[in-house]
């Protein structure tokens, strides 16, 4: 029998020595990629959000190919593409509602991480660039929301765009130049599109970046110290075939929505043609914005609002720093773990604010809500870093299974 | 170490006469950078056509006393109100001083009849309620934003709520007793 290698084998290494493609993507989600072998379901959500982005750009290029980026005939080429377009439904319906478990998908992400302290040493970086990727993400789902032109479209652009007017001195410059007018118009709608189909693009750098950045350290786990090398075991086929298992489990969700509650959460108003003249009674942006929108209106002062919206997500960079705790994992960690869960809740009940009109009840919970959001990162953090005593470590990743659980 | 030696002998002059050229010379690119993104930026403000459409005529002489009227002016909605005695009397008998925009009534508008005001919430932009009958007209009797609760009185000024000021007055001119010109 020859040792000779067969021609199509000797073609594949003469491509990889001139660019090294194959051997790099095995590096970075291949078999070449060493993972800790404890890595739970919640590690499945960054591949995941990974498949919506693709999904996303996929029936976004495809939805352009239809769309009129024109205030007069914005609404109705959406209405073309439904009722029209071969297929025109189901991708707008994919793309709409992949917005939404966009978020759904990195939220549970970033709570993973909030949870086993993915963000701490030596993690920081690639903890920044996954705000960054945040920040972008609503930037475009912003935009996007914007491009079908009906009343929520125009009145959340215009809400949200007049957020810039509270930058004392030239906030109003700043806002006439982010609608190349004197309201939100044709020149701004324009402007959005265009935008709107660049930063996905961008977003994939900066994904790039961010799995780059994980790599340099490699996968945290759910007991958050570090994975010696006989603790680890190839990414590819072990963690492909458990993230396939969750995209099984994911697409199931995603399509339910998709096929039988394609609207459940958009807002009804939107499929009324953008009126400048009159304001929709109940102004609420997407569900996604709601907890941060609800911080806005927690307070009466313009720019004050407008600094603790923005500073509820950049507080997010600081985090590593003020959570003083060397210990990654929550489940050492009897008094943060206790804290993780209050927050969450906070989170969901300023979601819930704000939804509902600022007065009354969701008003005084929206401000609770405000304080303890703070509260948490600016002093609990700080605090129960020092006075809290971590339930005793294992050795090794295995020591926990070996022995007994370390829950 | 000969080596060593030999480059130490290089005169330290020239040395920071390179750097000065070092440094020059990524300021001026720098400045030079910088400089060509204006117009960049620039190009991402109001057009020439957009700046153009910027003024308005209407005609007063159908509203009647006590109501309103919307006009569009650049996009936004300008209110027009034909105020009532009560309503003058009303926005002027209050201590203007105190308010959290302090204007009087008498700077706002040119006929004391006709109250005209750019009709976005000075919030978020929101078009506050009150123009309609139906509307309400919030705690001060002018106009309510429901957006998120600012209330403004009878000469559109902010008495409470986020909004940090008052509706703003636009430019406008009587071209006769019934006839204006906005912007
Ligand atoms: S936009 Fe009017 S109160 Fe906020």
């Amino acid at each position: 029998m020859s040792t000779e290698k067969g021609w199509g084998m000797r073609a594949f290494d003469w491509f990889e020595e001139r660019l090294p493609i194959v051997s790099f993507i095995d590096n970075s989600v291949g078999s070449k990629y060493p993972a800790p072998k404890n890595l739970n379901y919640f590690w499945n959500f960054g591949a995941l959000a990974g498949l919506v982005l693709v999904i996303m750009i996929v029936t976004g290029i495809l939805l352009a190919m239809s769309y009129t980026p024109h205030v007069d005939h914005a609404f109705q080429s959406v209405e073309r593409i439904m009722r029209d377009v071969n297929s025109g439904w189901l991708l707008r319906y994919m793309h709409a509602n992949g917005a939404s478990f966009f978020f759904i998908v990195v939220y549970i992400h970033i709570f993973r991480g909030l949870y086993y302290g993915s963000y701490k040493s030596p993690r920081e970086v690639l903890w920044w660039l996954g705000i960054i990727i945040m920040l972008l993400m609503m930037a475009t789902a912003f935009m996007g929301y914007v491009l079908p032109w009906g009343q929520m479209s125009f009145w959340g652009a215009t809400v949200i765009t007049n957020l810039f007017s509270a930058v004392p001195l030239i906030g109003d410059k700043i806002v006439t130049l982010l609608w190349g007018g004197f309201s939100v118009d044709n020149a701004t709608l324009n402007r959005f599109f265009a935008l709107h189909y660049l930063l996905p693009f961008v977003l994939v750098g900066v994904v790039v970046l961010h799995i780059w950045a994980l790599h340099i350290p490699g996968s945290n786990n759910p007991v958050g110290i570090d994975a010696a090398p006989q603790d680890k075991i190839p990414f590819h086929p072990y963690y492909t075939v458990k993230d396939m298992f969750g995209v099984g489990v994911f697409l199931l969700a995603y399509f339910t929505v998709v096929f039988w509650f394609p609207n459940i959460m958009g807002h009804t108003d939107n499929y009324i043609p953008a009126n400048p003249l009159s304001t929709p009674a109940h102004i609420v942006p997407e569900w996604y914005f709601l907890p941060f929108y609800a911080i806005l209106r927690s307070i009466d002062d313009k720019l004050t609002g407008v600094i603790l919206m923005f500073g509820s997500i950049l507080i997010l960079f600081v985090l590593p720093w003020l959570d003083t705790s060397r210990v990654r994992s929550a489940s050492f960690r009897p008094i943060y773990k206790v804290l993780f869960w209050v927050f969450l809740i906070d989170c969901v009940v300023l979601t819930w604010c704000g939804a509902q009109v600022a007065e009354g009840l969701p008003l005084i919970l929206s401000r609770v809500g405000t304080f303890w959001y703070f509260f948490h990162f600016l002093v609990l953090l700080p605090v129960i870093g020092w006075i809290e005593t971590p339930k005793p470590l294992p050795i090794s990743i295995s020591t926990p299974v070996v022995a007994k659980p370390a829950e | 170490m000969a080596d060593a030696a030999e480059n130490q002998t290089v005169p330290t002059e020239d040395e920071s006469r390179r750097d000065f050229l070092l440094h020059a010379t990524v300021a001026t690119g720098a400045v030079g950078v910088a400089m060509s993104m204006w117009p960049l930026i620039n190009s991402m403000n109001p057009a020439a056509d957009t700046l153009a459409l910027s003024s308005v005529e209407a005609s007063l002489a159908g509203l009647e006393e006590g109501q309103a009227i919307t006009i569009s002016w650049r996009g936004k909605p300008v209110f027009v109100r034909y105020r009532t005695a009560a309503e003058i009397e009303g926005a002027r008998s209050e201590r203007w001083q105190d308010m959290p925009d302090p204007q009087s009534d008498e700077e706002r508008v040119q006929n004391e009849k006709y109250l005209i005001v750019i009709g976005v919430c000075t919030h978020l932009g929101c078009i506050p309620l009150g123009q309609k009958t139906t509307e309400t007209r919030g705690d001060y009797g002018g106009y309510f934003c429901p957006c998120h609760g600012s209330h403004y009185d009878l000469s559109a000024r902010i008495r409470r709520g986020p909004a940090p000021t008052n509706l703003e007055v636009p430019e406008y001119t009587f071209l006769s007793e019934t006839n204006i010109r906005i912007g």
